[in-house]
């Protein structure tokens, strides 16, 4: 079908109220796909302060100490709960996962709206936080710090508890679709790559997230009545916060990751149009990682513990990068003697299998105790991480955004600005962080305010400086993708069902998606990348 | 659960077996959750006891077992009534299960009501959390030796005020099912809300079960 399906989920109803109050969970989505774009921003504004305050080794050129403390505290607390993590599952994850299944809904559309606002509260009840002086402690939140500081942690960890419950929700309802509601014909085994990685998500978000919500209300409970629980000087364990809290949050590593991962396997298939390479080992790897990453939290805390943990922690780490090898391999041997494109959503793809295999390298060093001892608390973990929360995930989620893009709007964003911006996204990713490997490797300390009067000052100013010029490029490629996409929304050419001649469901359907989401009852035929047996027609030239 | 259609069937599911199917596991994994959210505070308990073993041992001497005993029995029966009342809707008896959801209530009652006399018994001991524990000296109050016996009743505060939370929380749920009862929304062909409800009152009688022996138990 190469038309623009006239009436659709975006204006079946156009009041407010039918937004506010829908239960579609493409409409749901979509307010998801907003309301993390926004927080986004606010992320990225604060990145930008950060990089521009470290142009030069002296501190105080536009924040002041305690400025800069709140900055990049808030840029990571708002970037990982407010924006990473709702990112793919919440957003991509509504908008998708139900019509690929072939069913009309998730199990429960009423949780899934409630799981939204009470997304909005939780962040709203973040901002109320940082319009009322900020948290100060950095977004790990360690104790006694922060049962001590007088910034605002109470409204930012309850803002987190409440968060994770939205999370929660998601979880409930996607756990439950994938098991009951997949159409005839969808067995575990027929299920796209990218369920496979939610529900792996999904499991993790119900068995994680409950850890955060305790932990953050023990935390509530230690600055109101000093319970002595996480406080030293009233019988507390300062430790067994970082463990509370590392056992939420190493899991919410791979619940940032494992959808992204999702993304990759259906665009490296689709534009290679080649059956994906070993699909019950990328399926089983991310069952894989979703156990693995429960077992490894004491890594985020090698100098805290004793070295027989630290021992069986680091070599638990190790045996994580074996599922995540097997992804990267299997996904190289697709794109072997595949009929690769390269259109936008690929562009991405081809960037996160070289930026996540960066970050997942540099994480091997980061494991090895001796090494961690040297390296850890530098540059060179900011760097890490950003490697594989940034060029992994985000650069999925905007893979994902574009290959998707047309099924959500109906039309086509400009293709060349769009390879545009995936290419300048690349180039100046890598000029932010490689320096900071650099840096961090020669010892410049992370969360440092300035770094005047060092032994290795000038150096640093230098790595710093491409670093921050690096940001900036950042920068430039999302103003770019914000103005082609939405100048798309009414002005692109018309996508038609299936502009990739792509064999998953959510593309035998029109464009932009009927309300119930097919016009017929949806028919298997065939596998979800069985491209040695049907060639699916592109509805774009 | 029959096939048949009533007006609770939501469209997005296939059949009312698929919408039961699912109703249940969602409410399993919220469980999940919930038994997660609970071994946090379980993780405190376990450290801390290992940390102060005899103060764990003097300071549960100013818990009421008597109190706390009658209590289990009291939860233990409620879930018996919860299940009955399942049953009893199972064979379209809704008179049956009107009566044994009213009995749920005023088990769960009875055990607040249990619960404020021993709370208020701590509050006169200054038997409280964190900064806020003042022992008195008194006839009816235990002295507690060993260090920092307020991290004991910091966990027992909060353990059994996050369980308490639960209970209010089961009987809103229960004062609903017992409308909907009266108003005849229940019969053998749907019946979920109660059983779902059902589901979520054992769990919160089974956490009393790990919380009892933890905490009145020792020593």
């Amino acid at each position: 079908m190469r038309e623009y399906l006239e009436k659709n989920y975006l204006n079946e109803e156009t009041t407010i109220k039918s937004w506010l109050l829908t239960l579609d969970h493409k409409r749901i989505g979509l307010m998801y796909l907003f309301a993390i774009m926004f927080f986004f921003a606010i992320g990225g504004f604060l990145a930008l302060f950060i990089r521009l305050e470290l142009l030069t080794p002296i501190g105080g050129d536009i924040l002041d100490k305690d400025t800069y403390n709140v900055f990049y505290t808030l840029h990571g607390a708002i970037m990982i709960f407010m924006f990473i993590i709702p990112s793919v599952p919440a957003a991509m994850g509504n908008l998708i996962l139900p019509v690929m299944l072939g069913t009309k809904d998730v199990a429960f559309p009423r949780l899934n709206l409630a799981s939204w606002y009470v997304y909005v509260v939780g962040s709203s009840i973040g901002i109320f936080s940082i319009v009322s002086g900020g948290v100060d402690t950095g977004w790990t939140f360690y104790t006694p710090y922060s049962s001590s500081t007088d910034t605002a942690v109470i409204s930012m960890t309850f803002a987190v508890l409440v968060l994770g419950f939205s999370s929660i929700f998601t979880g409930i309802n996607f756990i439950v679709t994938v098991h009951k509601m997949r159409a005839p014909g969808i067995t575990w085994f027929k299920m796209p790559l990218f369920i496979w990685s939610l529900y792996a998500t999904a499991l993790i978000q119900i068995l994680a997230t409950p850890v955060i919500a305790v932990t953050m209300l023990l935390l509530i409970m230690e600055r109101t009545f000093q319970v002595g629980i996480f406080d030293p000087a009233m019988g507390g364990d300062p430790v067994l916060f970082q463990h509370f809290f590392w056992f939420y949050s190493h899991p919410a590593v791979y619940i940032m990751i494992l959808p992204g991962m999702g993304i990759i396997s259906e665009i490296i298939s689709v534009f290679s149009k080649k059956k994906i390479f070993g699909y019950k080992f990328i399926a089983g790897s991310s069952m894989a990682i979703a156990l693995f990453g429960f077992l490894v939290w004491g890594h985020h805390m090698f100098t805290a513990e004793s070295e027989f943990a630290a021992l069986v922690f680091s070599i638990i780490t190790y045996l994580t990068a074996l599922p995540s090898g097997v992804k990267i391999f299997n996904w190289l041997a697709t794109l072997y003697k595949g009929k690769i494109s390269f259109e936008a959503p690929m562009l991405y793809a081809i960037n996160f299998l070289l930026l996540f295999a960066i970050g997942g390298l540099t994480g091997i060093f980061l494991g090895t105790l001796s090494v961690d001892v040297m390296l850890h608390d530098t540059y060179f973990v900011v760097a890490h991480f950003h490697y594989v929360m940034m060029g992994g995930t985000v650069i999925a989620f905007l893979g994902g955004l574009h290959y998707w893009w047309p099924k959500i709007w109906g039309r086509m964003y400009s293709e060349k600005w769009a390879r545009v911006s995936a290419i300048l996204i690349f180039f100046g990713f890598n000029l932010t962080f490689i320096p900071q490997f650099i840096m961090g490797s020669l010892g410049m300390p992370r969360r440092y305010w300035q770094y005047d009067g060092m032994l290795n000052t000038e150096l640093f100013h230098f790595y710093h400086t491409l670093s921050t010029v690096g940001s900036w490029m950042i920068a430039l490629s999302f103003i770019i993708m914000l103005i082609y996409l939405v100048h798309s929304i009414k002005n692109g050419k018309v996508a038609g069902s299936n502009p990739w001649g792509a064999l998953t469901l959510e593309w035998q359907t029109p464009s932009p998606t009927p309300a119930h989401n097919f016009l017929e009852e949806p028919k298997i035929t065939h596998g979800p990348y069985a491209y040695d047996e049907v060639e699916a027609e592109r509805t774009i030239d | 659960m029959s096939t048949e259609k009533t007006k609770y069937f939501q469209h997005h599911f296939v059949d009312p077996d698929q919408q039961y199917e699912s109703s249940k596991l969602g409410m399993w994994a919220f469980l999940v959750t919930e038994v997660l959210t609970f071994a946090g505070f379980f993780c405190a308990y376990a450290i801390f006891r290992a940390w102060n073993p005899d103060m764990f041992i003097n300071a549960h001497k100013a818990l009421d077992v008597v109190m706390g005993g009658t209590n289990t029995v009291v939860l233990i029966t409620s879930s018996l009534t919860m299940a009955l009342a399942i049953r009893y809707i199972q064979i379209n008896n809704s008179r049956a299960a009107l009566i044994n959801l009213v009995l749920t209530l005023i088990f769960a009652g009875t055990f607040l009501v249990i619960k404020y006399f021993e709370y208020e018994h701590k509050f006169h001991c200054g038997h409280l959390p964190g900064a806020l524990y003042n022992p008195h000296i008194a006839p009816d109050c235990v002295a507690i030796e060993g260090n920092n016996p307020h991290v004991f009743f910091s966990i027992y505060f909060m353990m059994t005020g996050l369980h308490g939370i639960h209970v209010i929380a089961g009987m809103a749920l229960i004062v609903w099912l017992i409308i909907r009862t009266i108003k005849g929304h229940f019969t053998p062909a749907y019946y979920t809300p109660v059983e779902m409800v059902g589901l979520f009152w054992h769990l919160v009688d089974l956490i009393w079960i790990f919380l009892f022996p933890l905490l009145y138990l020792i020593g």
